[in-house]
C-alpha cells in the first residue's frame, strides 16, 4: 500500500488545503477560519468610523465649532465619506499587491484566486460588492425590526432569516467562502511570515548522552517527534517537567532531575532513529501507526 | 572550528540542508520582505534576476525538507517563505496601466455585449415600472406617497405648486439642503446599482423586484411634474445625468442576472464553476458600472448645477448616451468572440 490513508476525520477538519505552483510543488495553505474574517472585518470597520468620525472633527475645526453653517456639510461628508470608504475601502486595499485590507493584514489574511491566477480588479469588485446583501441586508433588515410596527413583524423577522443565510455562508462550507468568494473563485489565506528558529539538533554540548534502547524509541512517531519539538522550543518550565515526567514513566526510566536535558537527548535520539526510516522510504507519522 | 562542520559530524538532515542553503533563503527572505513593502521598482538588478532562481531553490529546499528532514520549525519557514514569494512572483499584476487600458478597450464593452440579453430585460423590467409609477399615480395621487420613500421626495409631492416644482428643478442648490438631497441621491442610485446586482445571486428574482422598484418611482415622480406642464423639464433634470445612471444600474442588474441564472440553472458545470465564471463576466461589468456611476456623480453635481437650460441639459444626457451605445455595441475590428 503506498501511504497510508489519513484517517478521514482529521483530514475534514482541518483548514490546509493543497495548493500546487506550476512548478508543481504543494504549498499548503492554510485558509482564514471564519473567526479570523470577522475579526479582520470588524478591525476594518472601526478604521472606518474613526475616519469618519476624525474627518468631521477636521471640518468642525474649520468651520469654527458645530454652528448651523457646518451642518450641511457634515451631512454630505457622512453620506459621501460613507459611500466612499463602504464601496471603496475593501476593493481598493485588495487590488493593491498586498491583497489585504489593513483589518486583513494585521491579522496575516490575503485574498488569492483559487485557480492560482492573478487576482484580477474584476474578481476584487465582485467580491466585494457582494458585501452588500451579505452585511447590509442583514444589518439594515435587523435595524428595521426595532423600527416597525407590529404588523411587519412576521414579513422582516422572515426577511432577516433569509438574509442570514447569506451572512453565515461561510460556515456551511468547507474553504469558507462567502457569497462573494464564491462568485469571484477567490478565498482567503494565511499569509504569516516567520523567521527561521534555530536548528535544535544542532546544538552540542559536551555531557554525557542518555542512552535508549530501540524500543523506547518505538514508543513515538513525527507527530509526537515534532510536538516535543515544539515544547523544547518554547523552554517553558512547567510544560517540559511534566512532558519529561510522562515520557520516562513510560519508558520506566529512573527520574535524574535534568529534565530539559533527559528530552532533548531523547528528541535526538527519536529524531535520528525517524530520519534514517525516512531515508528508506519509512514514514511514521504517529504514534498509532506501526513502527 | 575553522571549517563548517565536518559532514561526519553531522547527524540530521536539517542541519545540512541549513548549512548549505541558508544563505539563499536569507537573500530571498530580504527580496520579498522589500516587494512587500515597496514595489518592484525598489529592487537593484541583481537581486531582480536572482528572484526567480532563488524562488525556484527555496521551492526544492521545501520539498527535500518535507522528505527528508523532521524538523518542522524548518518546514515551517520554508513553506510561509515559498508562498510569500509564490504570491509576489505570480499574484502580481501586468503593468497597470496596461491592465486598465485592456479594460476599457476590450474587457469592459466585451463583458457588456456578452450580458445584452439580460440588458434588454433590465431595460424592459424598467420600462415597466415605470409605466406603473406613472399610471398609478395619475389614476390616484395618493399613491405617491405609499410608493416613494419619505426622504426622497423632499417636498416633490402631487401637492406641491408647480413654481415650487419648479424650482426644484432650477436652484442651483450651491450649499444647504439641495446639495445634500443631491448627494444623497446620487450615493442612493449607486447603492441601488450595487444592490442590484448583489441580489442577483438570490437566483435574480430580488433584482427584478428592484428594478421595476426604481422604475416605479421614476415614473411617479413623472407623474407629479407631468400635470403641472413641467414634463419636458423634468425629463431633462432628469436626463443630464440619468442616462448615464439609469444605464449603470440596468447593467447592474443584467449583471445580477447573468449570475443568478448561472447560479440557478448551471447547465453541464459545476454549480460553483458556473457561478465563477459568470461571475467573472459580471465583475468586468460591475467594475465599468463603477466608472459610470462616478461620471453619472460629476454630471449630477457639477453638470446639473451649473447647467440651467432645458435643451442643454438633455443634449448633453442624449450625448452620453450615444456615447456609451456606441462604445458598447458598435461592432470592433479584431473581437470575433461574441
Amino acid at each position: 500500500m503506498i501511504g497510508k490513508a489519513k484517517s478521514p476525520r482529521r483530514k475534514r477538519r482541518t483548514l490546509k488545503r493543497n495548493f500546487v505552483t506550476p512548478e508543481g510543488v504543494d504549498l499548503q495553505l492554510t485558509l482564514g477560519s471564519a473567526g479570523e474574517r470577522a475579526g479582520a472585518f470588524l478591525i476594518d470597520l472601526i478604521i472606518m468610523f474613526a475616519i469618519l468620525i476624525a474627518a468631521s472633527l477636521i471640518t468642525a475645526a474649520l468651520f469654527n465649532g458645530f454652528g448651523s453653517d457646518a451642518d450641511p456639510v457634515f451631512a454630505i461628508i457622512w453620506l459621501l465619506g460613507f459611500f466612499m470608504l463602504r464601496n471603496f475601502w475593501f476593493t481598493l486595499f485588495e487590488m493593491g499587491g498586498r491583497g489585504a485590507t489593513p483589518g486583513k493584514r494585521l491579522l496575516g489574511l490575503r485574498v488569492v484566486a483559487r485557480d492560482g491566477a492573478r487576482l484580477s480588479g474584476a474578481a476584487v469588485v465582485t467580491r466585494n460588492a457582494l458585501r452588500e446583501i451579505e452585511i447590509f441586508l442583514p444589518f439594515s433588515l435587523l435595524a428595521a425590526t426595532g423600527a416597525e410596527g407590529s404588523n411587519t413583524d412576521a414579513y422582516i423577522w422572515a426577511a432577516l432569516l433569509w438574509s442570514g443565510l447569506f451572512l453565515f455562508l461561510p460556515l456551511f462550507n468547507r474553504d469558507r467562502l462567502r457569497a462573494g468568494d464564491m462568485l469571484a473563485g477567490t478565498w482567503v489565506v494565511q499569509v504569516v511570515k516567520n523567521d527561521l528558529a534555530f536548528d535544535l539538533t544542532a546544538a552540542t554540548n559536551e555531557r554525557q548522552r542518555t542512552h535508549f534502547t530501540d524500543q523506547a524509541l518505538d514508543l513515538y512517531g513525527e507527530f509526537e517527534l515534532q510536538t516535543l519539538e515544539d515544547v523544547l522550543r518554547r523552554n517553558d518550565p512547567e510544560a517540559i517537567r511534566i512532558v519529561a515526567k510522562t515520557i520516562r514513566s513510560k519508558l520506566s526510566m529512573p527520574d535524574e532531575g535534568d529534565d530539559y536535558d533527559f528530552l532533548f537527548d531523547y528528541y535526538a535520539a527519536l529524531c535520528a532513529r525517524l530520519e534514517k526510516g525516512l531515508m528508506l522510504g519509512k514514514r511514521r507519522t504517529d504514534k498509532f501507526e506501526n513502527a | 572550528m575553522s571549517t563548517p562542520v565536518e559532514s561526519d559530524d553531522i547527524y540530521f538532515n536539517t542541519t545540512r540542508l541549513r548549512l548549505a542553503r541558508e544563505a539563499d533563503w536569507d537573500r530571498l527572505d530580504h527580496i520579498i520582505s522589500q516587494l512587500e513593502k515597496k514595489s518592484a521598482k525598489s529592487l537593484d538588478d541583481d537581486d531582480l534576476l536572482a528572484l526567480p532562481v532563488l524562488y525556484r531553490g527555496a521551492l526544492s529546499s521545501l520539498s527535500v525538507a518535507r522528505e527528508t528532514s523532521l524538523d518542522r520549525s524548518l518546514t515551517r519557514y520554508l513553506e510561509q517563505l515559498c508562498t510569500r514569494a509564490y504570491f509576489q512572483i505570480y499574484g502580481v499584476k501586468v503593468s497597470g496601466w496596461r491592465q486598465v487600458a485592456n479594460f476599457f478597450a476590450e474587457g469592459w464593452p466585451g463583458a457588456v455585449r456578452n450580458i445584452w440579453r439580460e440588458t434588454l430585460v433590465a431595460l424592459l423590467l424598467t420600462v415597466l415600472g415605470t409605466l406603473l409609477g406613472y399610471l398609478l399615480v395619475r389614476g390616484d395621487p395618493s399613491w405617491f406617497f405609499d410608493l416613494m420613500p419619505g426622504g426622497m421626495a423632499q417636498g416633490r409631492d402631487p401637492a406641491a405648486s408647480a413654481q415650487a416644482l419648479s424650482q426644484t428643478l432650477y436652484d442651483p442648490g450651491k450649499e444647504g439642503f439641495l446639495g445634500i438631497f443631491a448627494t444623497a441621491l446620487f450615493t442612493h442610485n449607486s447603492q441601488t446599482a450595487l444592490f442590484a446586482f448583489a441580489l442577483g445571486f438570490a437566483f435574480g428574482l430580488p433584482t427584478a423586484m428592484l428594478l421595476i422598484y426604481n422604475g416605479v418611482m421614476l415614473g411617479a415622480l413623472f407623474a407629479v411634474f407631468a400635470p403641472k406642464g413641467l414634463g419636458a423639464s423634468f425629463a431633462a433634470w432628469i436626463m443630464i445625468h440619468g442616462t448615464t445612471e439609469l444605464f449603470a444600474i440596468m447593467l447592474a442588474g443584467a449583471a445580477g442576472f447573468r449570475i443568478g441564472t448561472a447560479v440557478a440553472f448551471p447547465g453541464p458545470l459545476a454549480r460553483l464553476d458556473a457561478a465563477v465564471q459568470a461571475g467573472r463576466t459580471a465583475g468586468l461589468v460591475m467594475l465599468g458600472v463603477v466608472t459610470m456611476l462616478l461620471v453619472a456623480g460629476i454630471l449630477e453635481g457639477v453638470g446639473r448645477q451649473t447647467i440651467l437650460v432645458d435643451w442643454q441639459r438633455a443634449a448633453i444626457g442624449s450625448a452620453m448616451l450615444f456615447c456609451w451605445l456606441t462604445y458598447f455595441y458598435l461592432p470592433r475590428r479584431h473581437t470575433h468572440d461574441r
